[in-house]
C-alpha cells in the first residue's frame, strides 16, 4: 500500500487480529438480538459465530455468545460498546487461548455413503463424543461436540466420505472451576 | 381501585412529572389521541413545526441552550422517518432528546398498514435506546426510563414508539419519584490515584495544552466555571473543538483558538508539538486529529470523558479518567490547592518558553484575511456581527459549511450553551429550526442563525413556525451563491471543476421573508453593512438578512487531507502555501 494520506485516517500499522469470545447477558426482550448484531454490523465488527438462548426464565435473561476477531483496540471497543446498550447486564470477554475457559460447539453431521465409509466416518468422530441420532442403510446423522477448529477440520476430512450436510450451533463458553463471571 | 388513565393521558402525566414545558411536533393519524389530550395540560406548550426534521432540530436547539431534554412528538411512518436526520444529529453531538412517535395499532404492525414503518428498527442505530410499547402497563415505566437514558451519562436521543391502540388503552399511574441513584450505565468512579497521576503529569509538563470539547458543555454550566478555575490555576494554553466553544472565554489570553481542520495555526501547532495533552470531554474526532499516525507524536495524553467507549477508540492515551468532567476537574483543583500550592508559580516558570513559542505562532495571524471595500468579505461580516452583538447575551446557531467555520473562527463565545452547531453529523438545515428552539427556551434573548444560502433552503419552511410563535430569530445568510465548502474543496482538490455546487435560481430572500410575513434585509456593500446589521437587531420580529459576500472566498487556515497538524494551508496572506497532491485527494 502506498503511503496513506487522508483526513479520514487509514492506519499504516495493521494490528494483529485476535480471536475473542464474548459472552453477553441481556434482557430477553424483543429486538435485543438486533441491537447486539446491529452494533457489530454498524461498526464493522466481525461475527464468526453466534449462539443465543434464554438461560433464566424467571429473570428473563438470555445469554449471547459471540466469536469475533479484531485488533486489541477493536476488541476493547466491542466490549465497551456492548456495555453501553441498555438491555445488556454484563459482558465477559475471553481470549480463545484462555485455559480457564471451556469453549464448545455442537455439530450435526449427515453422512450419506456405503456402510464401510460410514464406519470410517464414525471412527474419525470418536474423540468428539459422537452420538448417533439416526441411522439407515445408507446414511447416518451423528452429533459431535468439539472446538470450532476441530469441527472445521472434521467437515473437511469427512467430505470425501460422504458428508452431505452440516449444522452447527456456534461456540458457547463457560469458565472452569467454581467461580462464575460477575 | 385507583383511577384509570388512557395511554395518551399517561404520556402527558409523565411529561408533567418530568417538568417538560415544550413539545416540538407535527400531528398525524397515529398520534391523534395524544394531540387530543394536549388541551387538558396547560403547563405543556406545543410548538407546531412545518416538517418533522425541523421539530427534531428545534428540540436540539432547545436542549443545547437550556440544558434540559428536548421533546419531539411525531406521527408514524413519514413522521418518524423525517425525524431520523435530527435523531442522528443529536446522537453524534450527544444531545438529550426524547422523541415520541405514533405507530399503527398493534394488531396491524407487520401488515404494511397505512403510514406504517419499522420505526424502532430504523432508529435503532441513531438513538441511545428505543422502545416499542405493546403493553399499556409498560408505558409509564418506559416514559420515565426514556428521560433517564436520554439525560444521564453521555446524553443522547431516545425514541418511544406508541401504537395508536395503546394510546387509547387504560391503566393506572402512580406518581413518579425522581431517584437519586444512578443506573449502571453511568460511570463516575474515577479514583484518587488517577487524579494524582494527572497532577503529576501537570507538574512535569513543559509544553502542555488543554483540549476541551462538547463534554464540558454537557456537564453543565458549572463545569465551564470549574474549567476556567482549573486552566487559570495551572496556567496552560487551552484550545477547543467546534462543540466546546464557549466553555472557556474566547477572548481570554490563555485561549489559543479552535483546533482541527479549520483551527488556528497556534492551536494546531501546539497540539502537534506539545509534551502533555489533556483532553477534557472531547473525542479525537477525525476533523480534529488530521493524520492519526502523526497526531501529537511527542505527547503524553490524558483523556477525561464520561463515556468509557470514547477512550482509546481513535487515539491511545496514557491516562484515562472516566467520569463527569465537572467532578473530575473539581477534584483535581481540590488536590492541587491542598497538596501542591506552589504549582501555580512553578508551572508558570516551566512553561514560559512554551508560551513564547505560542506567541510566535500567534503572530502568523492565521485567521487573517484580505478585506475589501468593494465586496463584503464573509469573515468581515461575521466580525461585524460579533462586534455589534457582543454587548448582549447572544445565542448563535449555524448551518453547515464555510459560514459555520467562519462563525466558529470569528465569533467569540464567552459562555457555554450560546453556540449551537451541527458538528458530528454536519447537517445542513440545522441552524434555522435550532434557532427556533433556542428562542423558545430564551424568549428575551437575541438568537441569530449564521447561515449559508444553500443550507438554509433545506429547512426554510420553519420561518413559518417562527412567525406563528412570534419568535424574533435573525437569519443572517452569508450568501455566496455556492455551496461554499463544496466549491472550496473542488477548487483545491478537483481542479476547479465546480460540479453542481453553484445554485442557480436562488430565491429573492427579501421577498421570501416578506412572503413568510417577516422582515427581509439585503446588504451587498461593505459601507452599509453595519447600519443594516443594526436595522436587523433593532427589528422586533424574525428577520432574514441576505448578506451578499465574495463568492470566491475560501475558509482558511485548513489542514489539507492526509496532513498532520503542523502542515496547514494558510490564507492568502501567507506565501508558503501547501498543495494537496496525490493520494490525499481521493481520501478526503
Amino acid at each position: 500500500m502506498s503511503s496513506p494520506k487522508s483526513a479520514y485516517s487509514i492506519p499504516t500499522k495493521k494490528g494483529k487480529l485476535d480471536t475473542h469470545i464474548f459472552v453477553v447477558w441481556v434482557d430477553n426482550e424483543s429486538g435485543v438480538l438486533a441491537r447486539v448484531v446491529g452494533l457489530f454490523s454498524g461498526r464493522g465488527y466481525n461475527i464468526e459465530s453466534l449462539a443465543v438462548a434464554e438461560v433464566d426464565a424467571t429473570k428473563n435473561i438470555s445469554r449471547i455468545t459471540i466469536v469475533t476477531t479484531g485488533t486489541p483496540q477493536v476488541i476493547d471497543q466491542i466490549k465497551l460498546q456492548l456495555k453501553k446498550l441498555v438491555p445488556v447486564h454484563k459482558v465477559a470477554d475471553f481470549k480463545r487461548e484462555d485455559k480457564k475457559v471451556i469453549f464448545k460447539e455442537m455439530a450435526l453431521l449427515k453422512i450419506v455413503a456405503k456402510k464401510k465409509k460410514i464406519e470410517k466416518c464414525l471412527k474419525e468422530c470418536k474423540k468428539f463424543n459422537p452420538v448417533i441420532l439416526d441411522k439407515t442403510n445408507k446414511s447416518v446423522v451423528v452429533q459431535i461436540t468439539a472446538l470450532r477448529r476441530e469441527i472445521d477440520k472434521m467437515s473437511k476430512k469427512l467430505k470425501p466420505y460422504g458428508l452431505t450436510s452440516t449444522s452447527r450451533t456456534g461456540a458457547i463458553a463457560m469458565t472452569r472451576g467454581a467461580d462464575t463471571f460477575k | 381501585m385507583s383511577k384509570l388513565y388512557t395511554g395518551a393521558e399517561i404520556v402527558f402525566k409523565c411529561l408533567e412529572d418530568q417538568e417538560v414545558e415544550y413539545i416540538f411536533g407535527y400531528p398525524g393519524g397515529a398520534v391523534l389521541p395524544i394531540y387530543d389530550e394536549l388541551k387538558n395540560h396547560s403547563s405543556i406548550k406545543h410548538i407546531l413545526v412545518r416538517h418533522e426534521q425541523g421539530a427534531g432540530h428545534a428540540a436540539e436547539g432547545y436542549a443545547r441552550s437550556s440544558g434540559k431534554p428536548g421533546v419531539v412528538l411525531v406521527t408514524s411512518g413519514p413522521g418518524a422517518t423525517n425525524v431520523v436526520t435530527a435523531l442522528t444529529d443529536a446522537y453524534m453531538d450527544s444531545i438529550p432528546l426524547v422523541c415520541i412517535s405514533g405507530q399503527v395499532p398493534t394488531h396491524l404492525i407487520g401488515t404494511d398498514a397505512f403510514q406504517e414503518c419499522d420505526t424502532t428498527g430504523i432508529t435503532r442505530p441513531c438513538t441511545k435506546h428505543n422502545w416499542l410499547v405493546k403493553d399499556i402497563k409498560e408505558l409509564p415505566k418506559v416514559m420515565h426510563e426514556a428521560f433517564k437514558v436520554a439525560t444521564t451519562g453521555r446524553p443522547g436521543p431516545v425514541l418511544i414508539d406508541i401504537p395508536k391502540d395503546i394510546q387509547f388503552a387504560k391503566t393506572n399511574y402512580t406518581k413518579f419519584k425522581k431517584e437519586k441513584k444512578l443506573n449502571g450505565k453511568i460511570h463516575n468512579k474515577f479514583s484518587e490515584n488517577e487524579i494524582n497521576q494527572l497532577i503529576d503529569l501537570i507538574s512535569k509538563a513543559k509544553k502542555p495544552v488543554v483540549y476541551t470539547g462538547g463534554g464540558v458543555i454537557n456537564s453543565g454550566p458549572q463545569a465551564s466555571e470549574t474549567l476556567k478555575e482549573f486552566v487559570r490555576l495551572i496556567g496552560f494554553p487551552i484550545t477547543s473543538t467546534l462543540q466546546g466553544l464557549g466553555a472557556f472565554p474566547g477572548d481570554d489570553n490563555q485561549f489559543i483558538g479552535m483546533l482541527g481542520m479549520h483551527g488556528t495555526y497556534e492551536a494546531n501547532n501546539a497540539m502537534h508539538d506539545c509534551d502533555l495533552l489533556i483532553n477534557i470531554g472531547a473525542r479525537f474526532d477525525d476533523r480534529i486529529t488530521g493524520k492519526i499516525d502523526e497526531f501529537s507524536p511527542k505527547s503524553k495524553k490524558v483523556h477525561i470523558d464520561i463515556d468509557p467507549s470514547s477512550i482509546n477508540k481513535i487515539i491511545k492515551v496514557d491516562l484515562a479518567i472516566v467520569g463527569d468532567v465537572n467532578e473530575v476537574i473539581k477534584s483535581a483543583i481540590k488536590k492541587i490547592n491542598k497538596k501542591q500550592n506552589g504549582l501555580k508559580d512553578s508551572n508558570k516558570q516551566r512553561i514560559s518558553k512554551w508560551w513564547e513559542q505560542i506567541q510566535k505562532w500567534r503572530t502568523k495571524d492565521s485567521l487573517g484575511f484580505i478585506n475589501s471595500d468593494k465586496e463584503i468579505k464573509p469573515q468581515h461580516a461575521v466580525k461585524r456581527l460579533y462586534e455589534l452583538t457582543k454587548n448582549q447575551d447572544t445565542f448563535i446557531t449555524t448551518e453547515v459549511g464555510q459560514h459555520q467555520m467562519w462563525a466558529a473562527q470569528h465569533y467569540k463565545f464567552n459562555k457555554p450553551n450560546r453556540w449551537m452547531t451541527s458538528g458530528g453529523l454536519g447537517t445542513m438545515g440545522y441552524g434555522l429550526p435550532a434557532a427556533v428552539g433556542v428562542q423558545i427556551a430564551h424568549p428575551d434573548k437575541l438568537v441569530i442563525d449564521i447561515a449559508g444560502e444553500a443550507s438554509v433552503l433545506m429547512t426554510i419552511q420553519e420561518m413559518s413556525t417562527a412567525v406563528q410563535y412570534n419568535l424574533p430569530i435573525k437569519i443572517f445568510i452569508l450568501n455566496n451563491q455556492y455551496m461554499g465548502m463544496v466549491r472550496q474543496w473542488q477548487e483545491l482538490l478537483h481542479e476547479k471543476n465546480y460540479s453542481e455546487s453553484y445554485s442557480e435560481a436562488l430565491p429573492d430572500f427579501v421577498k421570501l421573508a416578506e412572503a413568510y410575513g417577516c422582515k427581509g434585509i439585503k446588504a451587498d456593500n461593505p459601507d452599509e453593512l453595519d447600519d443594516k446589521i443594526k436595522e436587523m437587531l433593532d427589528y422586533k420580529g424574525p428577520v432574514i438578512f441576505d448578506c451578499h459576500v465574495d463568492p470566491n472566498e475560501n475558509c482558511f487556515p485548513m489542514i489539507p487531507s492526509g496532513k498532520p497538524h503542523n502542515q496547514m494551508i494558510l490564507g492568502p496572506n501567507d506565501k508558503e502555501e501547501n498543495k494537496i497532491t496525490g493520494k490525499g485527494k481521493s481520501l478526503v
